[in-house]
């Protein structure tokens, strides 16, 4: 396999982002991205872990051989989440009261399984570190982005909650969007994150399109007038 | 033993031994590449890979079990002082607590809280079940049996909308303080879409009625034995004064 670095990037960010382009991980998204907070929780947790195991099994991989290592991967990924919530348990403690909701959400969470069968099982440590932390990264700001949506028109606040996540000094992120608002319960209820997220990947699949257009004007203008003479 | 393994091992000469070793490496190799299918093979690896996790798992989970028995014990301790105010005691609530068996034999922890060795206060948990599955509460009753404070310890109710029962997430749960079985009368312990006493949420009804309803039973549980908790200090009756 061979990508550059800055490929990757532009996969994980965009391109091939683990929510809106592979649209896996849909369980944990659904039952927690009501409140962009929560997002922000769930997507800093599986950065972590999206990191850790791209590590492990592109370190492993010459080890695990083909037939097994579905059960392989399962096995340390498992293992990994588990001795996460431990140690966050025991000298994390108030992070692990708030985030600890999520740590077995990632344990069966296919987006991590996915990027290690498909890309930390044949590439080098390096670039399954960068591909881990990129999908990673990529995967926190589609659920903000949802939460976030979700939140505001759903509760007609964002990022409540915020200073119990990241401390005190972060309660000026959490603000009354709409004020007095009683609130449109479907978006906050799981439905609703089907419903958001399928209008955001319409969003998403536009723009790639208005991109795809411009990029082929500027490469080669005179093509589209001899695709139209076909047609 | 092959001819290959004869001459390897008659060759002891110094600049020979890069070879032998390159030798060892290279059958290594081919006995790689010829059991590499093996199931046999292929259980032992996975069987490997098992076993070491499993060591892992085991050494972290006794790594951490003490500090998280600490980490949680201390959980139990804050949340005990939410719901009785330090000044009232000067005993260690969890130290304390027993177990007192109701009439259907059901079993409820009580943290008891003393003053001068004089019964203060009792603080134990409550439950019922919400929208999302059962809300745990702590309630904290004096001995007049008034509510010295209340606090949800664990609950699976909506983000956003639920989940205001929590403290740190707004005043609800306050309303409760100073509040008794017959403050409210017994028949206005309910959220006011029910024609009773207590605030709902807004978008959030099923949520506040079953605290309300477990904070009412947590009373009841408290004037139905009221004369054993006060009067029998760590569940233990003395002759002649308890029932």
């Amino acid at each position: 396999m061979t990508k550059s670095y800055r490929e990757i990037t532009l996969e994980g960010l965009w391109t091939n982002t683990i929510l809106f382009s592979q649209t896996l991980a849909l369980c944990p998204l659904l039952a927690v991205t009501g409140t962009a907070t929560n997002g922000l929780g769930l997507g800093l947790a599986t950065t972590a872990v999206l990191v850790a195991s791209g590590f492990l099994i592109s370190l492993l991989r010459n080890f695990i051989e083909p037939e097994i290592r579905i059960p392989a991967y399962v096995l340390i990924i498992a293992g990994l989440v588990t001795i996460v919530d431990l140690f966050m348990n025991a000298y994390l403690h108030n992070l692990y009261k708030i985030l600890g909701l999520f740590i077995p959400l990632i344990v069966t969470n296919c987006a991590i399984l996915g990027r290690a069968e498909s890309f930390a099982s044949k590439a080098r440590v390096l670039p399954s570190v960068l591909d881990g932390l990129m999908m990673g990264v990529g995967f926190t700001f589609a659920l903000i982005l949802l939460g976030a949506v979700r939140e505001i028109l759903g509760s007609g606040t964002l990022f409540a909650g915020a200073s119990l996540l990241l401390g005190p000094s972060f309660s000026f992120l959490e603000m009354t969007v709409i004020p007095d608002y009683s609130g449109f319960l479907i978006l906050i209820l799981p439905p609703g994150g089907f419903i958001m997220l399928s209008l955001i990947i319409v969003g998403k699949r536009m723009i790639d399109n208005q991109f795809e257009k411009a990029r082929q004007m500027d490469d080669d203008p005179i093509e589209p007038v001899g695709k139209q003479i076909t047609i | 033993m092959s001819d290959a393994d004869i001459d390897a091992n008659n060759l002891q000469t110094p600049d020979s031994s890069p070879s032998a070793w390159q030798k060892s490496r290279e059958r290594l190799a081919a006995f790689y590449e010829r059991h590499r299918d093996n199931p046999i093979y292929l259980s032992v690896l996975l069987g490997g890979f098992c076993l070491i996790c499993a060591l892992i798992l085991a050494s972290s989970h006794l790594a951490t079990l003490e500090p998280i028995a600490l980490r949680q014990k201390e959980d139990l301790q804050s949340s005990l002082a939410k719901v009785i105010p330090a000044a009232l005691h000067d005993n260690d609530l969890v130290k304390d607590a027993y177990a007192l068996k109701a009439a259907d034999g059901t079993e409820t922890m009580l943290y008891p809280a003393y003053r001068n060795g004089a019964f203060a206060a009792v603080a134990y948990q409550v439950s019922a079940v919400g929208y999302g599955g059962p809300i745990l509460s702590l309630i904290g009753v004096d001995k007049e049996g008034s509510l010295l404070g209340t606090e949800v310890l664990m609950h699976t109710e909506t983000p956003g909308l639920g989940d205001r029962i929590e403290s740190s997430r707004g005043d609800w749960i306050k309303q409760f303080t100073g509040r008794s079985l017959g403050d409210p009368e017994p028949e206005k312990w309910k959220v006011k879409k029910d024609g009773g006493y207590f605030d709902q949420l807004s978008g959030a009804t099923i949520t506040p009625r079953a605290v309300v309803l477990s904070v009412r039973n947590g009373l009841q549980f408290f004037k139905a034995h009221q004369e054993q908790i006060v009067h029998c200090p760590k569940g233990i009756c003395e002759e002649g004064s308890g029932s």
